[in-house]
């Protein structure tokens, strides 16, 4: 064998022990990151209250979560929980919607604008982003005694919309720059009223920001904790993240949470696998 | 009124919020079936102005009158009219069918009428058998004919076009114009078409408005335009020309260039400074060694003699400083003995360094009014320390020029446009600015230059600038002349050649 | 047209409801967080809320604590996250985009969620709860929102850079540090913003992790609009005010602004 094939050789192991390196940190990593999610799916499949007992394999707790009952205990699963789950879907879908209609218009309104109006609002529409949920959750609960309106569904749907809109803003506002700028001019000039002009012809092409937009409210509408902790007032309403507190405080978390933990995980698993492979598939699209 | 006026826009001016006009005072009057194209540079108002039309924009003043009716704050969506836009602006959700139909729909026509006029719009634009493509999958020229069809499928009384050529290649766009020209034929409607491509203007038009700064500068039939410019700025935007100061002597006699010429143009006044205006291809040249006794005597090879017109013309001569061939003809500079530059288009070949002679027939010479002669005039204020403030400035006046002056009093300010002088740097300037518009006249450039508080400013040089150059400005002390307000400073005359 | 018509067409207006909305739901809350700062329960102008915070002791560790935590954190998620996003970004093998999506999937569970399960993780093991925990939980819950816009960036980078700098003669070491990352600061900045502003400013972490025994600044906050009563709010709401400035300083560092919403460029 020559010096160069010697050499050659040796560069390729080492190449390869560099790709074997990376990818071992990356799984360790990868790891230590699901451990605790593991763990959970996995002893969301045993009957044991105390976490950690492994008591047998056993799709009670899934029974259990789905009917509401548990029947080895004879005693009702929490019904807050699921009026915690209702609630958390209820005011995320509704705040997300809100927002993404609220958020859409602001973004072409915004797009429009001449550019020192344009830029002091975009300020505005920043700071629910940079605020951290604490403070957003308590400058609402102020504004909210200010007000006189009592604190409840109503006041926690308003505050969701506040930290979910200037999202969607963001989401939509991509797709204004690269829309045709005349769009919405030609839509008039062949006939259409505005209101014709921005549903035929504007929300079409904003559809996919839109669509973004509106998901990454849901997930920060359901993520959210600070914010709905401070403007639910104190008649029972709660979701999942607030419900999640107490309970564990309370010492000791309700066993259902980990099936209902374990079906989360793997719906949002599936669901951006989903979006990932419809955008792998318009991204060749656009190639082509 | 008179009926046969499809649009009237009367004296409408179009101010943003910055306070610039974009339109100022432009009023025009558009024949029912005419294709008029407005011609200008980029910003010069002529999109503003086709806007306007379209109402997508709401003039500040003026009203716009569409068969009659006034429509200045018509939304566009209940005019008679249908745009086609610069870049195309066709839906990308829809296909081309649904695109060319979307008017009718607006107009909730029966689906089976919808179908018929959207087949005949198609075919009109040369798209048949294009009706389910999406519109991503179409060259820029098939996308061009798609916006077209989506608005003459309406049968608008007026197709507004703005530069709807401009993103397609030379070929293409030759092709397209040919095609827009037989289609207006075609359909008899009033076509209104932007450009700022002269050529385009010249070759599709009934009729070319030509616009600079908000401005209408002149209105006429592309030969009127070519043959006839009325001013400086048209003079030099359509074709090449060679642009001088000149002095009308009486009706029909001019001076420039040091002589004597026949012209045809009156009404200019006696000796009263005027504008020339010269197309290159107008001039005739011989070689001067060809003369013999100042006539102009053929060589067997040549036929100097049959190609310059006989008769009593006054010639002039010069040295060929360049020949360039252009393909069709050769194009030439050539300087006079007194430093006038001009530039020549002719079949032949002149070498560079040959005498040769020249002349233009009288009716080749174009006389036009001059807009601004010698002086600047600017309005001012005495201020403390012996100096002027003036275009947002303070500047040192010579002390015998403020004599008759106390301080606070208003002045008028003259200063000759050669005694402005520019600096390369800004900051070694009173006043700083841009170089706005060139014009060469032969002997001296005359630029317009744009301060940064948007003031106007002439100025005459020899040096050689760019559009857009940033320039400081300063004026000698002794070259600032005041004057009461209200009135003008004699012409010496030493200036009268400028 | 009417003059209502005309300005409802001009599409620039149609941000004015959301601007409404933003003025009564973000400017006005703001102010009243203000107004309660520097004022008595009584409503007189005050500063007492400031000083009582800088005469307490224990409240200024507690914020020098959950600074140093924040900080602490964002460090570590910085020294793990880096080298991930880099392996991920400059990979030569097939899928780094699937190894991208397992990374960022946790910030799509609730955070709450995901801490419970650090919790239970330490009870299955024995392990006490406390600082350690807190870190740790911290670094896990937050690691994602470093990792991501850091590959971001990364993964935009222009390779030809790389190549021109070895065309250039500079050795593995000075390509990374004279090229990729100077390049990579953005995301740098975006991730360290987005690790620090959060764990500066939580509580409810804190008390699951440490069974109540540690108490960040979040919590003297919460705790000022929970059990005090409305006297505390004047307090609260100085210590909102501090935090906020605290905020506000970091999120200079922030040049893109729509880190978050990149989650949505995911999708």
């Amino acid at each position: 064998m020559s010096s160069a094939q010697l050499e050659a050789r040796r560069r390729s192991r080492q190449l390869m022990a560099k790709r074997i390196g990376g990818q071992a940190y990356l799984w360790l990593l990868l790891i230590l990151l699901y451990a605790p999610i593991l763990l959970i799916f996995i002893f969301s499949f045993t009957q044991s209250k105390v976490f950690g007992n492994w008591t047998g394999f056993t799709f009670h707790l899934y029974e259990n979560l789905f009917t509401g009952y548990d029947s080895t205990a004879q005693v009702r699963v929490d019904p807050n929980l699921y009026r915690a789950i209702f609630f958390t879907v209820v005011i995320a879908i509704g705040a997300a919607t809100i927002a993404t209609l609220l958020g859409t218009l602001a973004a072409i309104g915004l797009f429009n604008m001449r550019s020192r109006a344009r830029k002091s609002i975009t300020f505005l529409n920043s700071i629910p982003m940079i605020n951290p949920d604490i403070l957003t959750g308590i400058s609402l609960f102020l504004l909210f005694v200010f007000l006189g309106i009592s604190r409840g569904l109503g006041t926690v749907l308003i505050a969701h919309v506040v930290f979910c809109t200037p999202y969607v803003v963001l989401s939509v506002m991509p797709r204004l720059t690269q829309m045709n700028p005349n769009l919405y001019e030609a839509a008039l000039d062949l006939g259409a009223t505005p209101a014709q002009a921005l549903w035929k012809v504007m929300l079409p092409e904003l559809k996919p920001g839109m669509i973004s937009g509106f998901i990454l409210a849901l997930t920060l509408s359901i993520d959210d904790f600070g914010v709905t902790f401070f403007t639910k007032g104190s008649n029972g309403l709660e979701t999942l993240s607030t419900f999640i507190y107490a309970d564990a405080r309370k010492g000791g978390l309700t066993p259902e949470l980990r099936p209902l933990f374990s079906l989360i995980f793997l719906t949002i698993l599936v669901l951006l696998i989903i979006m990932n492979i419809r955008t792998n598939k318009q991204m060749n699209q656009n190639k082509k | 009124m008179t009926n046969d006026y499809i649009i009237e826009v009367n004296h409408v001016s179009k101010q943003f919020e910055d306070g610039k006009f974009a339109l100022d005072d432009v009023s025009l009057q558009v024949k029912k079936g005419e294709f008029v194209t407005i011609l200008g540079p980029s910003g010069c108002g002529k999109t503003t102005l086709l806007r306007c039309i379209a109402g997508f924009q709401v003039a500040s003043s003026g009203d716009i009158l569409l068969k009659g009716e006034d429509v200045t704050s018509t939304p566009p969506y209940k005019r008679p009219v249908n745009t086609v836009f610069q870049k195309y602006a066709l839906f990308p959700h829809l296909n081309v069918f649904d695109n060319v139909a979307f008017g009718l729909k607006m107009k909730k026509m029966e689906p089976e009428t919808i179908v018929r006029k959207v087949k005949a719009a198609l075919k009109m634009a040369n798209l048949t058998g294009y009706e389910d493509r999406e519109v991503d999958t179409l060259s820029g020229g098939q996308q061009q004919r798609v916006a077209i069809a989506r608005a003459i499928v309406n049968e608008p009384e007026v197709l507004l076009l703005d530069e709807p050529l401009s993103a397609l290649d030379l070929k293409m766009r030759h092709d397209m114009q040919i095609e827009l020209k037989e289609l207006h034929d075609q359909l008899g409607i009033t076509f209104i078409y932007v450009t700022h491509d002269q050529e385009e203007a010249l070759t599709l038009s009934d009729r070319v408005v030509v616009m600079s700064e908000g401005k209408i500068q002149q209105i006429g039939t592309p030969t009127d335009i070519y043959n006839e410019p009325q001013n400086c700025f048209v003079a030099d935007f359509i074709g090449e020309s060679n642009i001088l100061s000149g002095r009308m002597i009486r009706d029909r006699k001019v001076e420039f260039c040091g002589k004597v010429f026949d012209c045809i143009d009156e009404g200019f006044g006696e000796n009263q400074p005027v504008d020339i205006v010269i197309r290159p291809e107008d001039i005739y040249v011989w070689d001067k060694a060809q003369e013999k006794r100042g006539q102009i005597v053929g060589q067997e090879d040549d036929d100097a003699e049959d190609r310059v017109p006989k008769g009593k013309f006054t010639k002039w001569y010069g040295e060929v400083q360049s020949c360039i061939f252009k393909g069709v003809h050769y194009e030439m500079r050539v300087l006079t003995p007194d430093g006038y530059e001009f530039l020549i288009q002719d079949y032949h070949e002149y070498l560079p360094g040959t005498e040769i002679g020249m002349l233009v027939k009288p009716e080749d010479i174009q006389v036009m009014k001059k807009e601004h002669y010698i002086y600047n005039y600017f309005d001012g204020e005495v201020v403390k320390n012996g100096k002027v403030r003036f275009l947002g400035a303070e500047w040192d006046v010579d002390e015998k020029q403020l004599e008759p002056f106390n301080v606070g009093d208003e002045v008028r300010v003259a200063v000759k446009f050669r005694d402005i002088d520019l600096q390369d740097y800004e900051e070694e300037g009173t006043l700083s600015g841009e170089v706005h518009f060139i014009l060469y006249k032969g002997n001296h450039y005359h630029l317009t230059i744009l301060t940064d508080d948007g003031d106007t400013l002439f100025v005459n040089t020899n040096d050689v600038w760019d559009d857009g150059d940033r320039v400081g400005i300063t004026i000698a002390p002794d070259h600032i002349y005041l004057t009461t307000r209200g009135q003008k400073r004699e012409i010496d005359e030493e200036d009268r050649d400028e | 047209m009417s003059k209502l018509t005309e300005i409802a067409s001009a599409r620039r207006t149609w941000a004015w409801p959301y601007v409404l909305f933003l003025v009564l739901f973000v400017v006005l809350p703001l102010l009243l967080i203000l107004y309660y700062a520097f004022t008595t329960p009584g409503g007189d102008f005050t500063i007492q809320n400031f000083i009582k915070f800088f005469h307490t002791s224990e409240a200024v560790n507690t914020l020098i604590y959950s600074m140093a935590i924040a900080f602490i954190t964002t460090v570590i998620c910085l020294l793990l996250g880096y080298p991930a996003a880099y392996i991920m970004a400059m990979a030569d093998f097939k899928t780094p985009q699937v190894m991208a999506l397992l990374f960022i999937l946790p910030m799509w569970i609730n955070f709450l969620l995901r801490t419970i399960a650090t919790v239970e993780l330490f009870n299955m093991f024995g392990l006490p709860l406390g600082e350690g925990a807190l870190l740790f939980g911290m670094c896990y819950d937050y690691l994602p929102f470093m990792i991501y816009p850091i590959y971001n960036t990364l993964q935009k980078m222009d390779r030809s850079l790389i190549e021109a700098a070895q065309d250039l003669g500079a050795s593995k070491a000075n390509v990374f540090t004279k090229v990729v990352l100077p390049l990579s600061v953005p995301g740098i900045y975006s991730g360290i913003v987005m690790v620090f502003m959060p764990t500066v400013s939580t509580f409810a972490i804190a008390e699951l992790l440490t069974h109540n025994k540690i108490t960040l600044f979040g919590s003297l906050i919460q705790r000022s609009f929970g059990e005090g009563g409305i006297a505390m709010w004047n307090y609260g709401a100085a210590l909102s005010l501090i935090m906020l400035i605290i905020i506000a300083a970091t999120s200079f560092f922030d040049q893109e602004r729509d880190h978050d919403a990149q989650k949505g460029g995911l999708l």
